[in-house]
């Protein structure tokens, strides 16, 4: 009984600590909310990107293409379908409806790209994805309706930290729980060893899709929150290194370790920002902060090559992940 | 490995904790009162950097003559420079930090329209004056509405107006009928650019043989130039940023093409001609906002004490439009007295005749400064006046 219910406790715990959090957000100023709704959706990025990277053990490089077919699908429809909302409450609806869209948006690319990439392996399978994101960047620079270089403006500022969080917790909830449902087993299999599993009979091509089309589905949606936070995206905004910071996130924290990749998700949202007005000893960092940040990144990758929790799961039992390749 | 573990909570504790206190004591809270706050984003880092350092001095060297003669009703000015990496969101996380965290009065910033136009919602919705030195897309300065923003204005002139002068320029002073167009498709700038020009210029009764563009960060531009060959333009308008110009004019030259360049202002930079882009753009055209041959005194004394400041170092247009940016802000709070965004929001609209490094500047009812420009020669790698248009 009760092991059937934990999960939902984890569930209910975790929109009870939003909701909460949601109170206090109110009182802090402007900038430091928007830094906390960057690292909301930069969370729910990484974590989903994650059930590919990490649990299904496909490299792939096009995150911010799918979180740019989310971002422009989403802004579109609520631009030129939906009506315009002045109360909270029509708001949020409109803006679940949106991330809906701009998700489905999403998983049917997910879907294209994957069906014929997915036979790849490895590196090719990373070229691919490589090249989806860009061929998405410049076919948006070059719709004029959506925009063109300049991008889709005035997208109404639906996006709410309390958004943000309450759908962390879902994407989150989702991907632990199928991971460790029988079904999930089959994506750490495909990881672990390739040809082992297709022996015992799982169908590793479908695995695969399946993984991309759910992580395309959620980076989908966050592309959406994205969009109604920022009021304006660029196809810009959604380039090549928009996809390496993603990666960067799930391998610092460690591929297949949720817990980390969601705290390296804040990490490295939230140290550029720091490094803004931090000073020591008199020193001012904002003019090397870049710098820094990736001196971070180096030191990190050579004293933990498996990420930070690489090897510790949710339940705080070591996983297998130890014995996992990575790269 | 336990171990290893505590040591990382640990030091992940110190560093969250030195991140709230970090938050918590306010620069400038002791000094409030003493200081007026001025607030300025600009790409000093990433693909643009020339442009945000150019403003960053120009604004720097303002903020010390101002501060030097005794600051403004005895209130220094406190300059906060925030580099926005020449990114999107970087942008908008300076613009945000400036207004809501170090609660400046007001903001001058980007160079980039693309930039600007990203950061203006939190302007607007933070009821902040924003002074862009340097962006000429036409919509910069309009709400989602279309009407005008109220709190963002530009002591530059638009795009439109400087597509006019390049394709008069073209049509008239180079006697070209014929005109390839090559613009940047990632860059704002660039497509409002060449859309100004293309209009202008066939109006004008030339044809645009050839519209080919290509993607800022690109290497390569050969396959556009072949293109553009092929129709044998009398001369290629090329409204880009100056990162792709060097290369687009090198290439341009290796494949054979002789006729001249045109550009904009975006080509102003000192990195423009360095290296074989040198000859390559012997003898090219773009249009700018001011030219240090220009012999006003007021422009040659700006050089003198800019090369004083910044090591022989001679300021380019981007330097002069931040310089005069802070200058203009300053003087609206000397003669209102009062330094509040509201004050300064209703000096800005209201300027009229401000005798500037960049010319005199008035601010129109549509939030844009009317101002001539000048259009400058490519001669043995540095930028030599040809001639002033006025509006």
């Amino acid at each position: 009984m009760s092991t059937i219910l934990r999960p939902y406790l984890y569930l209910a715990g975790g929109i009870a600590l939003v909701l909460v959090l949601n109170l206090l957000v109110g009182g802090i100023g402007s900038y430091d909310q928007r830094i906390v709704v960057n690292i909301g959706i930069n969370m729910i990025l990484a974590v989903s990107l994650n059930l590919v990277n990490g649990f299904t053990g496909q490299f792939s490089l096009g995150h911010a293409g799918f979180m740019s077919v989310g971002a422009y699908a989403s802004a579109a429809f609520t631009t030129m379908v939906l009506p315009a909302a002045s109360d909270p409450m029509s708001q949020g609806l409109y803006l679940i409806v949106a991330l809906l869209v701009g998700g489905l948006a999403a998983a049917v690319a997910g879907l294209l790209v994957g069906v014929p990439s997915l036979r790849l392996k490895g590196d090719y399978l990373a070229i691919v994805t490589l090249g989806f994101g860009e061929i998405i960047r410049v076919i948006l620079q070059n719709v004029s309706s959506l925009g063109g270089a300049l991008g889709l403006a005035n997208i109404p500022r639906h996006t709410t930290f309390l958004w943000v969080f309450i759908i962390l917790v879902f994407v989150v909830f989702v991907i632990e729980r199928v991971i460790r449902t029988t079904y999930g087993k089959g994506f750490l299999a495909v990881r672990d060893d390739e040809i082992a599993a297709e022996a015992m009979g799982v169908n590793t091509t479908r695995y695969k899709v399946v993984a991309f089309v759910v992580g395309a589905f959620f980076a989908g949606i966050a592309g959406g929150l994205y969009a109604h936070y920022n009021s304006l995206i660029k196809p810009d905004d959604f380039g090549f290194l928009k996809s390496v910071e993603i990666v960067v996130m799930v391998i610092l924290g460690g591929m297949g370790s949720t817990y980390g990749v969601i705290f390296a998700a804040a990490a490295l949202t939230y140290l550029p920002e720091w490094l803004r007005s931090f000073t020591m000893f008199g020193i001012k960092f904002s003019d090397f902060r870049m710098s820094i940040y990736s001196l971070v990144l180096i030191v990190l990758m050579l004293v933990r090559p498996q990420g930070l929790f690489g090897g510790f799961s949710f339940k705080g039992r070591r996983a297998a992940a130890k014995k996992a390749p990575i790269g | 490995m336990r171990y290893r573990l505590l040591v990382l909570t640990a030091a992940v504790a110190c560093v969250a904790l030195g991140g709230c206190t970090g938050k918590n004591d306010k620069p400038g809270t002791a000094a409030e009162g003493n200081t007026i706050k001025i607030g300025h984003y600009a790409s000093l880092s990433g693909k643009e950097a020339t442009f945000g350092q150019q403003v960053d001095n120009g604004v720097k060297l303002a903020v010390d003559e101002i501060n030097n003669g005794g600051g403004i009703g005895g209130k220094k000015i406190e300059l906060i420079t925030e580099d926005t990496q020449s990114q999107t969101q970087g942008a908008q996380n300076a613009v945000e930090k400036l207004i809501g965290k170090d609660e400046v009065s007001a903001l001058i910033g980007e160079v980039a329209s693309g930039r600007t136009m990203a950061a203006a919602p939190i302007a607007m919705r933070e009821k902040t004056p924003m002074l862009t030195p340097a962006s000429t897309r036409e919509d910069v300065t309009k709400d989602e509405n279309g009407n005008v923003a109220a709190y963002i204005f530009r002591i530059c002139f638009i795009d439109p107006f400087q597509g006019t002068v390049m394709a008069k320029f073209a049509f008239e002073s180079l006697n070209a009928k014929s005109v390839a167009v090559l613009k940047d498709n990632a860059n704002p700038y660039s497509v409002g650019l060449a859309k100004a020009f293309v209009e202008k210029f066939k109006a004008l009764g030339g044809t645009i043989v050839e519209e080919q563009a290509y993607e800022g960060g690109q290497n390569d531009f050969k396959a556009q130039l072949t293109a553009i060959k092929g129709k044998n333009p009398q001369a290629i308008f090329v409204p880009g940023y100056y990162t792709e110009v060097s290369l687009i004019a090198t290439q341009a030259r290796q494949l054979g093409i002789t006729v001249p360049l045109l550009g904009g202002d975006g080509w102003d930079s000192p990195t423009l001609t360095q290296g074989e882009a040198k000859t390559a753009l012997e003898g090219c055209y773009f249009s700018n906002h001011y030219s240090e041959q220009d012999t006003s005194a007021a422009v040659q004394d700006f050089i003198k004490r800019y090369k004083a400041k910044f090591n022989g170092e001679a300021p380019g247009a981007m330097s002069a439009l931040g310089y005069d940016a802070m200058m203009i802000i300053a003087k609206i709070i000397k003669d209102s007295g009062k330094s509040d965004r509201e004050t300064i929001r209703a000096g800005l609209a209201a300027l009229k005749n401000y005798k500037g490094v960049t010319g005199n500047i008035t601010i129109d009812e549509h939030h844009n400064a009317t101002k001539p420009a000048v259009v400058l020669q490519i001669k043995d790698g540095k930028f030599a006046y040809h001639s002033t248009v006025n509006p």
